[in-house]
């Protein structure tokens, strides 16, 4: 009973995770190629979706309305770039001060704290509706086209010589310094591509849902770092190229949608999600710690210096 | 080629961990100078690089580097006259990147970086020879991780990076310092074989005297902030480490040489 129960969420499951994963693969950008927590993505999260909204129930092209999503979510990531770099205000604290400034800003955008669009009345890319027929309107495929774009993408830009002084000033500013590489233009350009990317998935959820509410990005940020650490925990081991441990996001982020299902099935109700998911993020991050001491005092090299 | 006039720089001024750094330093390097640089801790020695390279700004005076005067340009701007070699072998190279990719980046220090691909298979057949030359077994690990290897690999490593795009002025920042005696060695033999070769200036900050008399052309001693002693050409070569002590006493007005002090 369970498991028919289960099979038959499943595509929306899929469905689900393939979209959240181009959002934990913005978040990837700046927890672990910038070495940045960017809390901006809570707010991000919905004016993907309120900007999509407003301008095709405005009459615009869902296509046109996509790349806008994309450039609103590009604007969110400047104003925090900004607040970082120019201000120098910590980038923890930068992300939060946008995101507060997002929830009025979402507001404006939308006019009142919740706005649905019906799949009848526009011709939107995809529908929670049709997630289980064999067709060419099926989400699942069109969402496995825009990760498997986003990952391509990602993949030729983090090999150009702009992406790599991206990555250099994640993995040691210093040194990009040293070489000429201005870190503030490139932290600024890796917020911009991650929050970018953020809103195009909250495009792709609006759709995908028929709604954008105010409420829609709360917590965002800690399902993406689920996602990006249950990847690499699981994955980490067998893939070593960037695009494989991009695809280890997706999968994570599968695999978090999976575990949400069955804790609903369960009993539990999708309140009782933040909860968990916290719980699962704080467990992850903390075991390597863990390990880490164990194995210290194990060999007696610089046991308790951790602290 | 490099001109420090009367350079200042106080840290943490009007607090009680005011810190007087520099006090009216000027040098004035030629080109291809080699200088090694020595002092006490507190000397000044690592602020006069880093102000230099643009790490720190200076409170006053002007620093030019070939004629251009770079006083106000932030470090990454500066970046394409410089290259540089830390103390810590951790700072100048990118752990979780590949030593190709490492390199690539080095090779375009002071280009505009686009979207062309950041590293091409010509640069990889270019720095597998230029590897080579540093004689640890790099040149066959091309696509390993920088972490991987010893601080000494990564020390010797970063002094390629300095020096793969022929920089205008080379700054070493007791790049030896933190390396085991051999593997000390093997990096300073290296320093000295690619200064020679491309005729680089150079200023190298050492705690070793005998490396400071035995390398370069020139010798600077700093104290309080200042250039206290300058020896060069035939007199930097007759100099011993006694004579070394006896201009640190006169500079200092102390009456005793105080080793410590210098050699710490």
């Amino acid at each position: 009973m369970f498991i028919t129960t289960l099979l038959n969420a499943l595509p929306g499951v899929v469905a689900q995770g393939l979209i959240w994963s181009i959002m934990a693969i913005g978040v990837y950008i700046t927890y672990k190629i910038l070495d940045v927590a960017d809390l901006t993505v809570d707010g991000t999260m919905c004016t993907g979706g309120a900007v999509f909204i407003v301008l095709v129930t405005g009459g615009w092209n869902p296509w046109a309305a996509m790349v806008a999503a994309f450039l609103s979510g590009m604007a969110a990531g400047l104003v925090t770039g900004l607040l970082h770099t120019a201000c120098g205000i910590p980038a923890i604290l930068a992300g939060i001060l946008t995101q507060l400034a997002l929830y009025s800003v979402n507001l404006r955008i939308m006019g009142q704290s919740n706005r649905p669009i019906s799949v009848d009345k526009y011709p939107l890319l995809v529908s929670a509706r049709n997630v289980r027929q064999a067709a060419l309107s099926n989400p699942i495929l069109v969402c496995v086209l825009f990760t498997a774009a986003t990952i391509g993408a990602l993949y030729w830009f983090f090999g150009t010589e702009q992406g790599c002084a991206v990555r250099a000033t994640g993995a040691n500013p210093n040194m990009a310094r040293a070489q000429g590489i201005n870190t503030n233009f490139t932290t600024v350009l890796g917020l911009m591509l991650s929050n970018g990317l953020v809103a195009l998935s909250a495009a792709l959820l609006a759709q995908y849902q028929g709604f954008a509410d105010v409420q829609s990005g709360r917590g965002a940020i800690v399902i993406g770092l689920a996602a990006v650490i249950i990847g690499e925990v699981l994955f980490s081991k067998v893939f070593r190229n960037f695009a494989l441990k991009l695809l280890a996001v997706v999968f994570g982020s599968l695999i978090y949608y999976l575990v949400y299902q069955v804790v609903i099935l369960l009993g539990l109700k999708s309140d009782d999600m933040k909860l968990i998911t916290a719980l699962i993020v704080a467990l992850f991050l903390a075991v390597p710690y863990w390990k880490g001491r164990y194995f210290a005092k194990r060999t007696g090299k610089g046991a308790g210096s951790h602290a | 080629m490099l001109e420090l006039k009367n350079i200042y720089k106080t840290f943490n001024p009007g607090t009680v961990n005011e810190k007087r750094a520099l006090q009216g330093l000027s040098l004035s390097l030629a080109d291809g100078d080699f200088v090694t640089v020595i002092g006490g801790n507190g000397a000044g020695k690592s602020t006069m690089l880093n102000i230099i390279s643009g790490a720190y700004s200076v409170d006053e005076g002007s620093i030019s580097i070939g004629g251009v005067d770079v006083t106000r340009l932030p470090e990454y701007k500066r970046a394409p006259y410089i290259g540089r070699v830390f103390q810590d072998p951790m700072m100048g190279t990118a752990a979780t990147m590949q030593i190709e990719e490492n390199l690539a980046l080095a090779a375009r220090r002071g280009q505009r970086r686009g979207l062309r691909t950041g590293i091409s298979r010509a640069e990889r057949e270019q720095y597998r020879e230029l590897l080579k030359i540093l004689d640890l077994g790099l040149e066959d690990r091309l696509t390993s991780k920088v972490g991987l290897l010893s601080g000494g690999q990564r020390q010797a490593l970063t002094l390629l990076m300095a020096t793969l795009k022929k920089p205008q002025l080379l700054l070493l920042d007791e790049h030896t310092a933190a390396l085991d005696p051999k593997t000390a060695a093997k990096v300073l033999s290296a320093t000295e074989q690619i200064v020679r070769r491309d005729n680089l200036t150079t200023l190298m900050i050492t705690h070793n005297m005998r490396d400071a008399i035995a390398h370069g052309n020139r010798l600077i001693m700093l104290y309080d902030g200042r250039v206290v002693v300058d020896v060069r050409g035939e007199e930097k070569s007759r100099l011993t480490v006694e004579d070394l002590l006896e201009k640190f006493n006169q500079a200092s007005g102390s009456t005793e040489a105080d080793d410590k002090l210098l050699l710490s």
